[in-house]
């Protein structure tokens, strides 16, 4: 019953395509039974909002009269890159502002960086650049003050060297101080713990082997319509598997690019982590084409069958030791405490599950209205233990 | 009378002195508990309402500070601004009360004002800057 990409998107041209959500799709398995399932659906959708570090957005800011080549520049007093040329510039999600006190008092707070100028955009508010240049023959000018909003520069685009982690740490802290890290506060001597996945809805964890998930599949991103790019920055699909083809802990990433034009800012907003730094919270969502048993095989796993390594971040984590403290499966994670060493421990989550939701219904609207079609990606990405499989066959 | 809501925050060292029953001994004050949470190894954190004759109110509060306690009023209310809320959860396990909790079945993240005894901890704690305070 193997469908192909062809055939899938002739269905939802003719607005005939049977589209359900990776947590709707589960229900439909236990129900039906897998081959059914496959024959019957056509698209898994996937769904996740969380913050997502390595992002940021190249902004093209329009010839200035006289002309600039612009050699250092603040957005709302947050630095950007310029090594690019004249007037492209690339705003980064964890850039601080110039004056911020960082973590002098600690722990800092970081209320503002890259990652809300990059909301304040997309949102349509004004954003004031200071550019300053040291003058050539062609590019006279040396200062450019300007307010601008994301409607009047050229081009903008979200441009994410590593987002959409497949699968993450549950972070705990084992020493009798309270941490202050990405993974949000942590209390002493396991007083909580937090993830950051939306399991059974998260992109990656519902392709393990990237069967359909390659270069040029065509993504919700923030709100808008965007792209895998290429694999993402520390992708390394080599982790431990369990028997269902799951990584045990993170391992592919994406790299990702889209208008940011199109973007909305309930699904791409600044974010402040106290005593670590800015980010951008992400929305990502990605269409599965159901091409064969396998793929639905995968993308039906449920929260009960992935799990997530407990990671010590006092010591472990910052120094590398490679230690877990154990694993703990999603389903754990969401029921609010999980058992660590004989003692109960409540859980938090930096991923937004209800808006993962949300973005996986927005996604299955765009696909059943026809809007949306599925994008054959034209290379696969690097991925050992599916080359491996495939060669079994 | 002067009945007063403030949240003490307890450095290490001062964890484990009697003070409550300092401020209803020496100071005549009606202390009534609404929330402690203290952990020996962190800072304690409790929220209680102080009630007593003006003077020795001043004078306990007085006392209070000479043991190291950081008084914080409870004044200030708590907000959620409900359009920045994702419902992502990493409030809820930082806050003290049920305030802030997860209703299981969607995942939405509730936030229970009238459990809100407003130490602010979420405010920091929240990445999206959700949790308001207004004076
Ligand atoms: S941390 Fe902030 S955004 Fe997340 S659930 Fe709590 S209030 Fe909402
Ligand atoms: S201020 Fe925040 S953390 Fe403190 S009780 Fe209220 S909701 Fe909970």
């Amino acid at each position: 019953m193997a469908k192909t990409i062809a055939e899938i998107n002739q269905k939802i041209r003719e607005g005939k395509a049977v589209v359900v959500t990776a947590e709707e799709v589960i229900g439909l398995v236990a129900a039906k039974g897998e081959e059914e399932t496959a024959a019957e659906v056509d698209v898994v959708t996937t769904g996740t909002f969380g913050p997502m570090c390595s992002s940021g957005a190249v902004i093209n800011l329009g010839h200035a009269k006289p002309r600039i080549k612009i050699h250092s520049a603040r957005l709302n007093k947050v630095p950007v890159f310029c090594g690019l040329a004249a007037v492209d510039i690339y705003i980064g999600a964890t850039e601080c502002t110039v004056n911020d006190p960082l973590n002098e008092v600690f722990p800092g707070d970081f209320r503002y960086g890259g990652g809300h100028v990059i909301e304040d955009l997309v949102a349509g508010r004004t954003v004031k650049l200071e550019a300053d240049a040291y003058g050539t023959d062609c590019y006279p000018s040396r200062r450019w003050d300007r307010e601008f909003t994301l409607e009047e520069v050229p081009d903008a685009f979200l441009f994410n060297p590593r987002n959409a982690y497949q699968n993450y740490n549950c972070a705990v802290n084992l020493s009798d101080r309270i941490i202050y890290t990405y993974m949000g506060v942590l209390r002493p001597k396991l007083g909580n713990a937090n993830y950051c996945s939306a399991g059974q809805l998260s992109p990656l964890l519902k392709d393990p082997y990237f069967r359909t998930i390659g270069i040029g599949t065509r993504i919700f991103l923030g709100g808008g319509i965007g792209y895998v790019a290429w694999n993402g920055t520390q992708h390394n699909p080599g982790v431990p598997r369990a028997d269902n083809g799951v990584p045990l802990g993170g391992s592919g990433t994406l790299s990702v690019v889209g208008d940011l034009k199109g973007m909305n800012p309930r699904y791409l907003a600044g974010a402040s982590f106290v005593g670590y730094g800015a980010t951008l919270a992400v929305g990502i969502g990605i269409p599965i084409p159901v091409l064969n048993v396998d793929i639905l095989r995968s993308a039906a796993v449920p929260d009960e069958e992935l799990f997530a390594p407990i990671v010590d971040y006092s010591t472990d984590y910052p120094e590398v030791t490679g230690k877990t403290l154990g694993r703990v499966s999603y389903a754990d994670l969401k029921s609010g405490s999980i058992e660590i060493d004989g003692k109960q421990v409540r859980t938090g989550s930096l991923s937004s599950y209800p808006r993962a939701v949300e973005i996986a219904e927005t996604l299955k609207k765009w696909i059943k209205e026809g809007d949306f079609a599925i994008a054959k990606p034209v290379n696969l990405l690097p991925c050992p233990a599916r080359d491996a499989l495939e060669g079994d066959e | 009378m002067v009945c007063r809501k403030v949240v003490l925050h307890f450095p290490r060292e001062s964890v484990d002195k009697p003070i409550v029953s300092r401020l209803v001994r020496d100071f005549r004050m009606e202390v009534n508990i609404l929330k402690a949470s203290i952990d020996p190894d962190e800072a304690g954190l409790m929220v209680v309402e102080l009630t007593g004759e003006a003077e020795d109110f001043e004078q306990g509060l007085a006392y209070l500070e000479t043991t190291g306690i950081t008084i914080q009023p409870l004044s200030q209310d708590i907000r959620r601004n409900d359009e920045r809320c994702s419902s992502c959860g990493a409030c809820v396990s930082i806050c003290p009360t049920e305030a802030l909790s997860v209703e299981r079945s969607t995942m939405e993240v509730l936030f229970q004002d009238d459990l809100c005894v407003a130490c602010e901890l979420c405010v920091r704690a929240c990445p999206l800057h959700a949790m308001e305070i207004r004076y």
